[in-house]
Order: C-alpha cells, then sequence, then structure tokens
C-alpha cells in the first residue's frame, strides 16, 4: 500500500499522508501556483513535477534530499525557416510547449529514461533522469502529426504514456485528439493503433478512423498488458491485443463519457471510471458523485456511491485525477471543485478527505 | 551599456536583479543578460526564443515592435523594462 498521494491543482501541490488509519493533508508546496501533473519514479524514488506559470511557460522540478531543483523543461525545436504550420482551427501553431500533459517512467532497465506528453503535441524522453530532454522527432515529423486535432484543449496533446512491462522499447501513447500511437523501437518509429474506436461526432467518413479517436484516457493492465481500457470521448472500449483493435462497450450506465480510467494491475477484466453527463455539460448525473467499476470486462458495472455525495455535486474528475495504487485495493481522486476521497477497498467505501482545496488537475500515489 | 530592469513578479520564481549589459539592439542585450543568468531566460523567451506572449519589453519608454526577433535598437544609456500582464484568479 502507498501511504502518500500527490495532488496537484490549480493553487499548489499538496502532499496528502496516511497517518493513524486517516488521511490528512501533510504540506503544500507551490502554494499559489499551477501544478499541472506530478510523476514519482519508483525507480529512483525522485518525484518531477510540471508547472505553469502562465505567462512564464512550463517548467520542471525534481526533489532533492531537502527540497526542490528547477530542471530543464521539454522546449521545442527551432521551427525552421520558412515553415509555416497552422493547427486544425487555421491558426499559427507555435513550437513551443504549452503544456506538460504526460510524465511515464521508462522500464526498469532503463533508469534514468523519463517520457513527457506535451502540448501541442511533442513527446520528449530523457536519459537522465530529466536533466535534458529530446524531443522524439520520428512522431513530430511524422506526416499524420499534422492531422492531430485540439478539442477542449485548444492544442492537440498527449496525455497517456505507457511503457510496456515485457519490454521497455515498446511504448503506446495517446492523444487528444489523434488516436493511439504505438513503437516498438523506443520512439525510432511509430504506427497507428485503435482499430474499432467510433467518433460518434466526427463526419462519417472519420467516424472510424483510428486518427479522429478523442481518447481520453488510455490504460493497461501490468500483469496481462494484452489488455487496454480506453476512455473515450463519446464511450468505453477495451482491447484485448494491445490496442490494435478495440470493442465498444455499450449500455454503461450512468453514461458513457468521462475522464479518467484505471485498470487492476493484476486483473485485466476490473477497471474503474468516473462518469459524468456528457459532453457540453460535464456534470456528474443528477448531482450524484459516482464511481463505476467493472469487474467482468465491462459485461457489467457496479456503480458505487458509498461515502460520495449524492444531492447537488457538480464535481468534474480529469483524466489525471483518478489514481490506483499497486496494491489494486486502493483508489484516490479529486475533483474540479477541490473535493478529495481515497477507497481502502476497490471503491465499495469512500472517505473525503477534504472539499475545500483549489481545482485538482492530477492525483497520484507518490 | 543598457540598463534592464525586470518585472517583480517574475522574481517570485526566478531571480533578475535590476543589471546593466551590451548590445545594440533588444537580442543582443537580452543574450548578455541571459549569459550569466541562463535561468531566467525561460521565463521571458519561448522555446523559438521570441518573447512570451503575455511579456512585454519597453525601451525608453517604448514597447518594442519586433517580439520575434527582438531587433529593436537599444542605445548607451537606454532603459530596459521587462513585464508581464497579470490575469486570471
Amino acid at each position: 500500500m502507498t501511504d502518500t498521494i500527490l495532488v496537484s491543482t490549480r493553487k499548489g501541490l499538496f502532499w496528502i499522508a496516511r497517518r493513524s488509519g486517516s488521511w490528512k493533508i501533510e504540506k503544500a508546496d507551490f502554494l499559489g501556483d499551477n501544478i499541472s501533473l506530478t510523476l514519482t519514479d519508483p525507480r529512483s524514488g525522485l518525484h518531477f513535477v510540471a508547472l505553469d506559470h502562465g505567462h512564464f511557460g512550463v517548467k520542471m522540478h525534481r526533489s532533492t534530499a531537502t527540497g526542490w531543483e528547477e530542471i530543464a523543461a521539454p522546449a521545442y525545436p527551432p521551427k525552421p525557416e520558412g515553415i509555416e504550420e497552422n493547427d486544425a482551427w487555421g491558426r499559427p501553431l507555435a513550437w513551443s510547449t504549452a503544456r506538460i500533459w504526460a510524465l511515464q517512467a521508462g522500464g526498469a532497465d532503463e533508469p534514468g529514461v523519463i517520457w513527457c506528453g506535451t502540448l501541442p503535441g511533442g513527446l520528449f524522453r530523457s536519459t537522465d533522469h530529466g536533466g535534458t530532454w529530446e524531443m522524439v522527432r520520428s512522431l513530430w515529423d511524422h506526416p499524420k502529426r499534422k492531422q492531430w486535432i485540439g478539442g477542449g484543449a485548444e492544442l492537440p496533446g498527449i496525455h497517456s504514456i505507457l511503457v510496456d512491462p515485457r519490454d521497455s522499447k515498446r511504448v503506446w501513447i495517446a492523444v487528444s485528439t489523434g488516436g493511439i500511437w504505438f513503437t516498438e523501437d523506443s520512439g525510432a518509429s511509430w504506427a497507428q493503433r485503435g482499430e474499432g474506436m467510433r467518433a460518434e461526432y466526427m463526419p462519417p467518413e472519420l467516424t472510424h478512423d483510428p486518427i479522429a479517436q478523442d481518447v481520453h484516457c488510455l490504460a493497461q493492465c501490468a500483469a496481462a498488458p494484452h489488455r487496454m481500457w480506453v476512455q473515450h470521448h463519446n464511450g468505453i472500449f477495451v482491447s484485448s491485443d494491445e490496442g490494435k483493435t478495440f470493442d465498444e462497450i455499450t449500455g454503461v450506465e450512468p453514461s458513457a463519457f468521462g475522464f479518467p480510467v484505471v485498470v487492476h494491475p493484476r486483473d485485466p477484466d476490473t477497471a474503474w471510471f468516473v462518469p459524468e453527463i456528457k459532453d457540453e455539460k460535464r456534470i456528474p448525473r443528477d448531482g450524484r458523485l459516482v464511481v463505476s467499476r467493472t469487474r467482468d470486462g465491462g459485461k457489467t458495472f457496479d456503480i458505487l456511491t458509498e461515502g460520495l455525495p449524492q444531492q447537488h455535486a457538480y464535481d468534474v474528475v480529469y483524466r489525471h485525477a483518478l489514481a490506483l495504487d499497486p496494491s489494486g485495493d486502493r483508489l484516490a481522486f479529486g475533483s474540479t471543485t477541490g473535493g478529495l476521497w481515497v477507497s481502502e477497498d476497490q471503491g465499495e467505501h469512500w472517505c473525503n478527505v477534504t472539499y475545500t482545496l483549489p481545482p485538482i488537475y492530477a492525483v497520484r500515489f507518490a | 551599456m543598457a540598463r534592464i530592469v525586470f518585472t517583480p513578479n517574475i522574481q517570485r520564481l526566478v531571480e533578475c536583479p535590476e543589471t546593466e549589459a551590451a548590445g545594440i539592439s533588444v537580442r543582443e542585450v537580452l543574450d548578455n543578460v541571459f549569459a550569466s543568468n541562463p535561468q531566467a531566460r525561460s521565463y521571458v523567451l519561448d522555446d523559438q526564443a521570441a518573447l512570451r506572449r503575455h511579456m512585454t519589453i519597453f525601451v525608453d519608454g517604448r514597447a518594442i515592435r519586433d517580439r520575434a526577433g527582438l531587433s529593436d535598437p537599444v542605445s548607451a544609456g537606454s532603459r530596459i523594462y521587462v513585464f508581464q500582464a497579470l490575469s486570471g484568479g
């Protein structure tokens, strides 16, 4: 069990710790600053935190023995002279890190390797614990990358990165919007994945195009990596062949819309979601905040409510704001209205830690 | 030498003391400042070395015009102010 949770919020990084059986806010770092995401590297124990200083840009800090140090943030390479690139809405696309949206440690056999996904679509790799970053040019220069489209975040971005636990050279990423991409040579070359997903809002000729899919979150079962789950803009999809093909889970209540998904580390049929009313509203149905869980690969879902507000709750849970610890029993999630909940029993019961944090962007077990 | 003053708001994040630097353009002056304070560079300039979107620079009371190239001229004795907008909640 992991007894520390890092909560990234609009106004600081909060450390939540379990002491004498209950969860408390232990301390805050970077108070007042916008924290997008954290990573705790299980190999080194180092913590990484992505800050968005707005006018002053995106920054990265790394833990030290006594606090934090600023390290390099991923930076886009110089845009070649004469290259004009517009986004899907016709606006000039700046080659500049607009947000850090994914941080993932590499495999156990490549200590120091960290992957970082950004808006407007650049993937970066560090081999020295974040001391320096190199853009993965094979993906940025891929001709189909220009078909990625920004949606709610205005710019397209890489939000999910999965490293194959059997072979660190094999990596999947997911893009909103741009579908799922796969490399089996540490990023030297890339192929699109994700046949079978369906974007119901796209023109008919693009509905089933893998690059048109708005994957909100991609998750993989650590013990059974062939099994992947997708929380998509208009549904939940499951793959049993490493993301090559997906089946849609239909009839999901109370809604198939949401942002996060987590998968049990040993049971590929067990996954958790936080459903919201799609799509333009994005609030819990009937003001009831619930977590949904399947234990049978999506045939049925349990609607988990014990300990969650069931009246006038308008919490939205973003894609990085639901976390599962390595035990597979302990879950935590945080909301846009500053609520934080923890469950010790796979979501059967939830304990509220606080209702008063700033808007929560990410929740991670440390 | 031109005199460069940075917005107080940046100081909370990275130390940028008032300083003097040589150069005949904003680019040259800033390059000289950041040579001795490299951490400050990415707080003022973006990945393409252009002025960050919500920042502005005044040279002797005039906002610069070349935000990407920073070619606006600077004289010996110029006063350069690096500012940003504040917004949000």
